[in-house]
C-alpha cells in the first residue's frame, strides 16, 4: 500500500502545515511517511506545494509526479494538479475561491466550500483542516482519530488555543465527503 | 528518543551538535539553508561559535583556522558554493586537518538550480580540491541515515585526521521524514597533540601545508597515500538488497538509491531477479564486495541523479566482466521509480536474450 498526496495552493493558506499534520498522523499510526515541500521554481507561479506518501514499506522518492489524491486550494492549482492526478485517483478542491470546472472523467472530484466552512467557524486558517478531513475521509487511510491526535501532539504551542476549532474544521471537512462525489 | 518527523538539512545539523561539534562557519545557499539556521539558534544556545562567513571561500579558511586549534569543526554548503571552497578544502588536507563539510548538491554546472542533483561525486570524490588525496565520502539515502552518517564523519574525521564530506543532495535535505536522533555527547575537553593550542609549557607545534623540497613533499604525499590505503582498508561501507539470487544488480546512492529500492521491490513483484547494492561510502568506494557480486549476477544497471559519474567507479570495480547499464537524469530532474523499473526490465530482457553468455560458470570455466 502507498497512497500519495499533493497539497497545493498560495502561500499562507496552510499548505505545508495540512501536509505535515497528515505526514505526522501517518508516522504515528506506524506508517512509512515522507513531506517534502516545493521549493524550486514552482513557488513563484502562484502556487505553494508539498508531497506527502504514506506507505507501508519504505518510501522510494518522497517527490510525487501523480499522485493518487491533489487537494488544491486555489484556481492556478487546479489548472496545474487537475491534469497530474492518477488515473483513478482524487481532486479535493476549495469550490469556495476555485472558479473552474472540471475536465477529465477518469479523475473523481470533490468540491468543499472550505473557505466559507471556515469562516463559518471563526477563522480563514482553518481552511486547511476542513480540505484535509474532507480528503481523509474520502480516501480514509488514516482515521480522523490519527489526525487530531497528530494535531494535538503538534500543533505549534502557540496556537493550543486554536485546538478545538481545528477538530471543529476536521469534522465539517468529513461531512462534505460523505456526499457522492462528482464525476464529470 | 523516539522517532519525530525531521527535515533533512535540521537533522545533519542537530546531529552534528550533538556529536559535540565545538564551531560551525558558513554561508546561507539553498537548498541547504535549514541547516545553517538551525545551527545559528542551537549553537548560539549552547555558547559554541556559529559564524556567518562572507562568503564561501572564507567560511573553509575559518574552519581551516578553527581546525588546527582540534576542534571538532564543520561548514555546509551546496554544489555553487561547494566549489568555492576547493583551495580551502586542499589547504586543510595538506595540513592533516580533520573536518567535516556537508555539501547538499544541487543542479549544475555554474549557478544551475536549486533542484536536487548528484552531480558533484566527481568533485567530491576524486580530490575535492588540487593535490594527491581522497576526501572520505559519506553519502545518506534518508534522513535517519543523514543523522547516522553525520555522527560517523565525526568520528571518522578524528580517527583518521581526515576530511569527511557528507554528501548529501535537495532531497534528502529537504524532506521530512521519521528518524530519532543519538543522544548528546558531551563537548571533548582535551586537544590532540598536534593542536595548536597556545604551546604553554611545551614545544610549539607547526602546521603548514607547505614543503619546498620535492623529497619532503614527496614523503608527506606517501604519509598521505598510508593512510588513504588504510581507510580503503576499514572504510568501505554499503547496504545490499536481494543479492542472494539477483541476475542484474541496480547500484545506486543517495536518493538515486532509495529511489531505486522501490523499483527493485516492484520488479522482484513481478518476479525479476533483480537486487541492489547502494554504497555508503562513495571514498572509498565499496569495490571489494562490487567486485565479490561481480561474480554471481549478470548485469549491472547503474542509476544517479547525473550523467554517470559513479558508474566509473562500477566499472573498474567489476572489472569489465561484466555489462554496466546506466539510467539517469540530469539538471535537478528527479528519476521515478516507473522509469528505472522500466530501465530494469529493459537490462533483464537483454540479460534473458543472452542466457548463458553472463552465468558465473561460464564466467568460470572461460
Amino acid at each position: 500500500m502507498q497512497t500519495e498526496f499533493i497539497f497545493a495552493g498560495f502561500g499562507g493558506q496552510g499548505i505545508m502545515f495540512a501536509g505535515q499534520v497528515l505526514a505526522y498522523a501517518g508516522m504515528d499510526a506506524g506508517l512509512e511517511s515522507t513531506w517534502i515541500p516545493s521549493y524550486g521554481p514552482e513557488m513563484r507561479g502562484g502556487t505553494a506545494n508539498c508531497c506527502v506518501v504514506l506507505a507501508d514499506r519504505p518510501i522510494g522518492s518522497p517527490v510525487v509526479r501523480n499522485p493518487q489524491v491533489a487537494v488544491v486550494f486555489n484556481n492556478p492549482s487546479f489548472e496545474k494538479y487537475e491534469s497530474n492526478v492518477a488515473t483513478g485517483g482524487l481532486l479535493v478542491y476549495n469550490s469556495s475561491l476555485i472558479t473552474l470546472s472540471p475536465t477529465r472523467d477518469t479523475v473523481e472530484f470533490l468540491p468543499v466550500p472550505a473557505s466559507a466552512i471556515a469562516d463559518e467557524l471563526g477563522s480563514m486558517r482553518l481552511t486547511n483542516m476542513v480540505m484535509l478531513g474532507a480528503a481523509i475521509s474520502s480516501r480514509p487511510v488514516l482515521a480522523l482519530e490519527d489526525i487530531k491526535h497528530a494535531l494535538e501532539e503538534h500543533l505549534p504551542a502557540h496556537r493550543r488555543d486554536l485546538l478545538q476549532a481545528n477538530f471543529k474544521a476536521l469534522e465539517r471537512g468529513m461531512e462534505c465527503a460523505v456526499k457522492p462525489l462528482l464525476t464529470r | 528518543m523516539a522517532k519525530e518527523m525531521l527535515k533533512g538539512n535540521i537533522a545533519i545539523a542537530e546531529a552534528a551538535v550533538r556529536a559535540g561539534v565545538e564551531a560551525y562557519f558558513g554561508y546561507p545557499i539553498t537548498p541547504q539553508t535549514e541547516l545553517l539556521e538551525h545551527m545559528s539558534r542551537r549553537m548560539v544556545e549552547l555558547q559554541r561559535v556559529f559564524l556567518q562567513a562572507e562568503s564561501e571561500v572564507a567560511a573553509i579558511n575559518m574552519v581551516y583556522g578553527a581546525a588546527c586549534t582540534g576542534v571538532r569543526v564543520m561548514t555546509s554548503s551546496s554544489s555553487p558554493g561547494f566549489s568555492l571552497m576547493q583551495e580551502g578544502l586542499s589547504y586543510i588536507a595538506g595540513s592533516d586537518l580533520p573536518c567535516v563539510v556537508v555539501d547538499v548538491m544541487r543542479g549544475g554546472p555554474g549557478l544551475g538550480n536549486i533542484l536536487p542533483s548528484q552531480g558533484d561525486y566527481f568533485q567530491i570524490t576524486r580530490s575535492a580540491g588540487h593535490g594527491d588525496y581522497h576526501p572520505i565520502v559519506l553519502a545518506p539515502s534518508s534522513v535517519q541515515e543523514a543523522i547516522d552518517l553525520t555522527t560517523l564523519a565525526f568520528d571518522l574525521a578524528d580517527q583518521y585526521r581526515h576530511i569527511v564530506i557528507v554528501a548529501a543532495d535537495g532531497l534528502i535535505g529537504q524532506m521530512m521524514e521519521p528518524a530519532e536522533l543519538p543522544p548528546m555527547q558531551s563537548v571533548r575537553t582535551n586537544r590532540p597533540d598536534w593542536a595548536l593550542t597556545g604551546a604553554d609549557g611545551r614545544q610549539p607545534n607547526s602546521i603548514a601545508s607547505f614543503y619546498l623540497k620535492a623529497e619532503e613533499e614527496e614523503a608527506f604525499n606517501q604519509k598521505i597515500q598510508n593512510r588513504l590505503h588504510e581507510i580503503r582498508d576499514a572504510e568501505q561501507r554499503f547496504i545490499e538488497y536481494y543479492t542472494d539470487d539477483c541476475e542484474l544488480l541496480v547500484v545506486g546512492y543517495g536518493s538515486a538509491g532509495r529511489i531505486a529500492l522501490s523499483a527493485v521491490e516492484t520488479a522482484r513483484d513481478n518476479g525479476m531477479k533483480v537486487g541492489l547494492f547502494r554504497p555508503l561510502t562513495l571514498w572509498p568506494f565499496p569495490e571489494k564486495r562490487l567486485s565479490e557480486l561481480t561474480d554471481m549476477v549478470g548485469a549491472c544497471l547503474v542509476v544517479e541523479m547525473s550523467a554517470g559519474q559513479m558508474i566509473e567507479d562500477v566499472r573498474l570495480a567489476t572489472g569489465g566482466q561484466i555489462p554496466v547499464g546506466f539510467y539517469g537524469r540530469m539538471g535537478g530532474v528527479i528519476p521515478m521509480p516507473d522509469e528505472i523499473l522500466q530501465a530494469i526490465t529493459t537490462h533483464c530482457r537483454q540479460l534473458k536474450h543472452c542466457e548463458g553468455a553472463f552465468t558465473p560458470l561460464e564466467r568460470v570455466n572461460s
